[in-house]
């Protein structure tokens, strides 16, 4: 194993009980992915890409397989010693958004932060540089409520990269953004990548997102059918 | 990050505000419900406890054994002197003496002889000396169907529906036919004033009710009394207390051996009552009850509800990396600091109502005029010991344990499966 590998796979198969039967969401996934990529799982609706996602993050657990995160085996992980590795290592963003209604932008940013036990400056710090990247300085005060749906997607990248997490798992980030707002998202995560070698994966079927993929991995029916470097074609 | 919890609760209007409104009523609702259905069953002892048993009632022990009999031979003597002892001994308490006797009344014609002549029940009680509680106790005012009550010894009320039988008017003078309590026969004139209608049971039928005064002087009794009955201060009958202040004076009085020795039987000792407070005890429970279970049940939904509501941040906190036990822990506290909130809230109201009705009570009697029961016309209540923490079954730990169920979840479940009922 490579010392730079974020995400080993092997022979990931998970299985959900569904009343009486079972739903086969990943059947022998394998995968590898190195640090600072920007990959995509792209597929149908219900190719299971969320779940692998989910498995990878540590929120599910495979039913057969090994998932490495950072060198790491989930399979002997405690919850709590799973959770330590998404409060240290893992953000994630997701479709709706998933603020915290009650807080304001800045405490919503800060949050992550908070359970790291960081310091009263070294969260002011951390927080405004993540809103700055986003473009968001001016909104630290106000309600999610009151955001558009491009501004509160934006909250939430700055939410997953206030701790400069080495990986940024992204669950289809642009499905409730229009054409404009998708492409600033995506802009900005580029830059982020490029700038602290953040490794993401993402998981979409928004042609937007894909322009910007350097891998594109296909899913479809619960397998991997192709894996390859793409150029981006965004501007 | 505690403050930042603190934040978020104050923030969400239905998990701080809301919750602490509808546990504070559903507190508030119990407290008083509570205090109400213990002021309900304490009025249904407390007339029978002012007409017949007192608290307690202390007697010579020979009376004590044959209480049913009215034995005027063994009335207490030094009568002054005893009180004088219960009072200083039970500061919470007063005492009052009376004379149960039997006797029969002639009712003369104008040229004096025997118009009417029939049984009476007489009672003679406290009227006249100026500490005196039992004009307010018996209700005499209001009771008083004709003429005014006694304001000298040889004054007397008869029952309304006996003196229209015997064709008393007030103003009429009636004679006395008895024995002393050595025994002799005697006749002592009494003028009745007036005429009540008690209606409790047999007690009001033949009433002939006068002052001890005058009793003492036709019984020849001075500074005797068959009974001396002692009632709690605030007239609230406490059966243990009185069970145990009972035992305890009995105790001390018994080496002595003296058949005259004064003797102290509780509310609970007489008449069967007893079984009547071991009734009502059953009652009280089953009542109290089956109004907490509803509201527990309320409140217990309550914290659910305001669980699965934040399934979502729940999820999302987890993906940020919060572990399952702090998220889980953090509800928990949160609903527990939620809980006291309005169960101090709602305990210090529901207690202030309750207070009210304890020390000032709500007449309806306006209201049933009409209505002649023997229960008392004001609303009253009665705080108990239980009434400061019973409040916290259905107020911390009902929603406390509705928020558990919901937030067992987080264990029990995929954690991805959070955001999909988000979703939904
Ligand atoms: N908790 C679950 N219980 C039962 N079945 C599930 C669960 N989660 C996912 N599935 C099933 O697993 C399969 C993969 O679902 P998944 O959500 O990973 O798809 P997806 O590729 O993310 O789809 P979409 O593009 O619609 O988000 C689907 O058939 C789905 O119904
Ligand atoms: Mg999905």
């Amino acid at each position: 194993m490579s010392a730079d590998s974020a995400i080993q796979i092997e022979s990931l198969v998970k299985h959900f009980p569904m009343g009486g039967s079972v739903v086969e969401a990943l059947k022998g996934v394998n995968l590898a992915l190195g640090a600072g990529e920007f990959a995509g799982l792209v597929g149908p609706s219900g190719s299971g890409k969320t779940t692998l996602l989910n498995i990878i993050g540590g929120l599910d657990s495979p039913t057969q397989g090994s998932v490495r995160v950072l060198g790491e085996d989930l399979a002997n992980k405690t919850h709590k010693q799973l959770a330590d590795l998404r409060k240290e290592h893992i953000g994630f963003i997701f479709q709706t958004f998933n603020l915290l209604p009650v807080y304001t932008v800045f405490e919503n940013v800060e949050f992550p932060l908070l359970l790291l036990n960081r310091t009263n400056g070294e969260r002011q710090k951390a927080v405004d540089e993540a809103l700055e990247r986003v473009g968001l300085s001016h909104k630290t005060k106000a309600r999610p409520a009151t955001l558009s749906g491009g501004e509160s997607q934006r909250v939430a990248i700055a939410r997953a990269i206030v701790k400069q997490p080495s990986i940024i798992l992204a669950d289809e980030p642009t499905a409730n953004l229009d054409a404009e707002n998708s492409h600033n998202i995506m802009r900005i995560l580029v830059e982020l990548n490029e700038d602290n070698s953040t490794s993401f994966l993402f998981s979409t079927h928004d042609e937007k997102v894909m322009a910007y993929l350097r891998r594109t991995i296909h899913l479809v029916d619960g397998n991997i059918t192709s894996d390859e470097v793409t150029t981006p074609s965004a501007p | 990050m505690i403050r930042f919890l603190i934040k978020g609760v104050l923030r969400d209007r239905s998990r701080s505000l809301f919750s602490v409104i509808a546990i504070t009523i559903g507190v508030f609702l119990a407290v008083v419900y509570r205090g109400f259905v213990a002021g309900i069953f304490d009025d249904m002892l407390r007339q029978g406890a002012i007409m017949m048993t007192g608290h307690v009632k202390v007697t010579t022990r020979a009376y004590a054994e044959e209480a049913a009999l009215l034995p005027m031979d063994l009335a207490l003597l030094g009568v002054d002197e005893t009180m004088e002892q219960l009072s200083a001994d039970y500061p919470g308490m007063f005492f009052t003496p009376r004379i149960v006797f039997g006797g029969l009344i002639d009712v003369p014609d104008e040229e004096g002889v025997t118009r009417e002549q029939g049984p009476v029940a007489a009672m003679a009680i406290d009227l006249l000396s100026s500490g005196s509680r039992q004009v307010e106790l018996w209700d005499l005012e209001n009771r008083l169907v004709d003429g005014r009550l006694p304001q000298s010894a040889d004054e007397a009320l008869l029952g309304d529906v006996y003196a229209r039988r015997l064709m008393v008017v007030p103003g009429d003078i009636v004679t006395l036919i008895g024995s002393t309590m050595h025994g002799a026969f005697t006749t002592h004139n009494f003028t009745i004033v007036g005429t009540v209608a008690i209606g409790v049971g047999s007690l009001g039928k033949n009433l002939l009710l006068t002052d001890i005064s005058g009793a003492r002087q036709a019984l020849d009794m001075a500074d005797g009394a068959t009974e001396i009955l002692g009632f709690y201060t605030d007239m609230f009958y406490d059966d243990d207390a009185a069970v145990a202040r009972a035992a305890d004076y009995n105790a001390a009085r018994n080496g002595t051996g003296d058949e005259f020795a004064p003797y102290m039987v509780p509310l609970r000792d007489q008449y069967n009552m007893g079984a009547m407070l071991d009734y009502m005890d059953v009652a009280v429970v089953i009542f109290i009850g089956v109004f907490f279970i509803v509201i527990t049940i309320v409140l217990w939904n309550l914290g659910i509800m305001n669980s699965l509501r934040r399934y979502g941040e729940l999820g999302v906190r987890l993906a940020i990396g919060e572990s399952k036990a702090h998220v889980f822990g953090s509800m928990v506290i949160e609903s527990t600091v939620v809980g006291i909130g309005g169960w101090l809230v709602g305990t210090a109201i529901g207690l202030a109502v309750v207070y009210y009705l304890q020390e000032v009570g709500i007449d309806y009697g306006a209201m049933m005029e009409d209505f002649n029961m023997p229960i008392s016309h004001v609303m009253r209540g009665k705080i108990t010991p239980d009434s400061f923490y019973l409040g916290l079954f259905p107020g911390v730990v009902a929603p406390v344990v509705g928020t558990m169920l919901a937030g067992r979840a987080i264990f029990k479940r995929e954690m991805s499966q959070l955001f999909k009922e988000l979703e939904a």
